[in-house]
């Protein structure tokens, strides 16, 4: 009789819909309909679209392509630990490593510019998470992901690693510097 | 060897048990109430620390903690009871006796020591890798070898599950379909065959690479593959839930599917597009194009969403056509006015579902999303999700499911029956309360299994706001509201299996099931005709459900339209 015994009529499969549950139907599956072709029209009219373009490094290959710019557009050093602090030039590429438990070097991007961020892991996952933009992205090792982005609003943005990565997790944090431009 | 064939008959509820099989579904359900047991001290742990203003643990064993704590919870508590639920799914309801007993206990047996082995490698200190293990961040040898260990019992628990209907058809103990509750069991477990096969997949390997007979485990492949494994357990437990949905509207109150047709169809979606779910957790990675993301995360556009919707209607669906059928007709609601509320079993079951929909789905669907997932990746908010699904869905509904479970297959009383009417609203508001404030303090950017969103010390720290911290706090009291409610599920569903007294049947035994089964009915070949048209209004026969169904519609999509504005408002990326 109920859902814990068999079906009392052998052919159970030809009662009729009721009309709630058709109406349902109908409308939820327009509503998944209406879900699904959000994605593809965000790609063509929204703005927020997470790049496709990735290629395979290695740590070496990375950091050679991350040192070479900090020793071109290097601009000063903070903290103790001296990390520098880079300023490229707009449109430029521009290069983040995440490694335990640290991100490097710093950037400084100018309002209102695009640039092409790369981002590669030296070792663990780490979770690229740009605070208070809450921007999340998946940070691997040896593979290198390429984001095109533009910073809108100047001011002074935080790098947290939202991804687990061992015991001092917690501790790595970074700045991003966002200016007006010249 | 003899085939054991005694069984019983429970004077309550008219339901069969085989003797052996009565015995695993036991032991099983014990094996998972322990896991609970221990889950829950953990929980208590993890809590008190993430509440910044109490922040308990050191860091390292606040990551040990929450390592224990998923896996505890997520695997080992879930999985023994719905290896219990299995078992009473086939055996039980089919009154068929259950395949190979002894490779039950085989199983049972493995998933134990694979749950200890596990256990131990995370608690000597040196496996704090977190429930999903990483590669390339590597735990002991022992960590991996305890989940193959557990699976492989599981996978064994599946194919006696299999075995089980194929007797049942064989020897005749049922006509006709099976009860669209076994029927939803056998969806978790195809779901499950396919999860522990991802499992082994990748969980071999890396044991492999753990004690150096492989050398590289590539990052994104892992990922890729352990959340075949790591999505579709998830998906065991909503097929598993949703079939205990069922099953209590049936037991409390008689409740007939609105449809056998639209129900079972909603499970066969589950088998065919489910598992395409994993690939939400890989939307923020890079190496996957746009086209794989927007198709899996879709689920194949959307169609196991729609499966869950349909369910969700047809579950409170079939208990006000039940109802109004037995004269609660007046309004859109009188139905669920005159519901048993004191009755855990029901309040339980209700409290998962409407959660369930409303806390885990809606959100579910909104960071499944691609280019939403950008501002939820990694937060706070995914666990506040996660705790809304397989803790209010799928746990809760154990929980109601239990409180049936304790006279009829424990044969005791239910110790505390005033403190068990409370247990599932408390649990089920707190762990409400506990998930929303999360997801809150996620849409702020504070991250998950983090130690101290404060960045005490760090010069390069970030300053949440103090409404993250805020919410965090309300996190706390309301996570401390369900730890009391669970707290009050293991009093009595222990003190009531250990203590409780006796339901004493006069003249019990266990008899052979030719003497004491009795033939199972044959269904009639009569027309069929959809419900009684005298109940419900203007051709509905449950306009107070496509009433709440319309609710949760619109704050589904409103919700979903909010995510998107806030998502035009952040930086450009291409």
């Amino acid at each position: 009789m109920s859902a814990i015994s068999p079906p009392t009529s052998r052919v159970w499969w030809k009662q009729p819909l009721d009309r709630v549950e058709g109406t349902w139907i109908v409308i939820a599956f327009v509503w998944c309909l209406v879900m699904f072709f959000m994605m593809p029209y965000w790609h063509v009219y929204g703005k927020q679209n997470l790049a496709n373009e990735a290629y395979r490094t290695t740590p070496e290959a990375f950091t050679a392509k991350a040192q070479a710019m900090v020793d071109k557009f290097k601009v000063r050093e903070e903290t103790e630990q001296k990390i520098p602090v880079v300023h490229p030039p707009a449109g430029s590429d521009v290069y983040l490593i995440a490694r335990l438990w640290q991100w490097w070097p710093m950037l400084e991007l100018e309002e209102g510019k695009t640039y092409r961020l790369h981002l590669a892991s030296m070792d663990w996952l780490h979770g690229f998470s740009l605070q208070p933009e809450n921007i999340n992205i998946q940070v691997h090792p040896n593979y290198e992901h390429v984001i095109t982005v533009t910073p809108t609003r100047a001011g002074t943005y935080s790098i947290i690693c939202n991804e687990y990565c061992g015991i001092n997790h917690h501790t790595m944090a970074s700045r991003l510097y966002v200016v007006k431009g010249q | 060897m003899a085939v054991n064939r005694m069984f019983r008959t429970c004077p309550s509820t008219g339901l069969v048990y085989h003797e052996p099989a009565e015995k695993l579904i036991r032991w099983n359900a014990v094996a998972g109430v322990v896991s609970l047991l221990v889950g829950g001290v953990l929980a208590l742990l993890v809590i008190l620390t993430r509440w910044q203003a109490v922040h308990l643990l050191p860091p390292d064993w606040f990551y040990l903690v929450l390592t224990a704590h998923g896996l505890d919870m997520l695997v080992f508590w879930i999985i023994f009871f719905e290896i219990a639920v299995l078992y009473f799914c086939a055996s039980t309801l089919l009154r068929c006796r259950l395949a190979t007993p002894r490779w039950a206990w085989a199983a049972f047996w493995l998933m134990i020591i694979g749950a200890l082995v596990n256990n131990v490698a995370v608690f000597r200190g040196d496996s704090s890798v977190m429930f999903t293990s990483y590669a390339p961040m590597g735990a002991h040898p022992a960590f991996y070898l305890g989940l193959i260990l557990f699976a492989v019992g599981a996978l064994i628990a599946c194919f006696v599950f299999f075995g089980t209907l194929v007797i049942g058809k064989a020897e005749k103990t049922y006509n006709g379909s099976v009860p669209l509750v076994t029927f939803g069991a056998v969806t978790a477990a195809i779901i499950a065959v396919f999860t522990i096969a991802s499992g082994a997949i990748i969980l071999i390997p890396t044991f492999l690479w753990s004690v150096g007979l492989v050398d590289h485990i590539d990052s994104l492949m892992y990922r890729t593959v352990w959340w075949a494994f790591g999505h579709s357990s998830q998906q065991i437990n909503v097929a598993a839930h949703v079939s205990v949905w069922y099953a209590i509207a049936a037991i409390v109150f008689g409740a007939k599917p609105m449809s056998e047709k639209v129900s079972r169809t909603a499970f066969f979606l589950y088998i065919c597009f489910l598992q395409l779910a994993s690939a939400h957790h890989l939307l923020a990675d890079p190496g996957l194009t746009s086209h794989w993301k927007i198709f899996n995360t879709s689920y194949a556009m959307y169609l196991a969403v729609l499966a869950s919707m349909v369910h969700g209607l047809t579950v409170p669906g079939a208990i006000e056509v039940a109802q109004r059928e037995k004269g609660f007709n007046n309004g859109l609601f009188e139905w669920l006015r005159k519901a048993p509320w004191g009755n855990p079993c029901f309040s339980a079951m209700f409290i998962s579902l409407i959660g369930f929909g409303f806390l885990g789905g809606i959100s579910g669907v909104m960071m499944g999303t691609e280019q939403l997932n950008l501002i939820i990746h990694n937060t706070i908010y995914v666990p506040g999700h996660f705790h809304a699904t397989v803790v209010i869905g799928t746990t809760l509904a154990f929980m109601g499911l239990t409180y049936f479970l304790i006279p009829t297959l424990f044969r005791r009383e239910l110790m505390f029956p005033g403190m068990a009417k409370w247990q599932p609203y408390l649990f089920g508001l707190g762990m409400s309360g506990f998930a929303l404030f999360m997801m809150g303090a996620g849409t702020l950017g504070v991250p998950r299994r983090h130690w101290d969103m404060s960045f005490a010390g760090n010069a390069l720290g970030y300053e949440f706001p103090g409404t993250a911290y805020l919410m965090m706090a309300l996190m706390g009291i309301c996570g401390l509201a369900a730890i009391v409610g669970g707290a009050m599920y293991l009093l009595i569903t222990v003190g009531s299996v250990f203590l409780g007294k006796r339901i004493e049947t006069p003249g019990f035994a266990h008899v052979r099931a030719n003497d004491g089964v009795a033939p199972a009915p044959q269904p009639i070949a009569v027309a069929i005709t959809s419900h009684g048209s005298n109940i419900g209004t203007a051709g509905f026969v449950a306009p107070g459900t496509l009433t709440l169904a319309m609710v949760f519609l619109i704050a589904f999509v409103l919700y979903y339209f909010v995510n998107w504005k806030y998502l035009s408002t952040v930086w450009p990326l291409s």
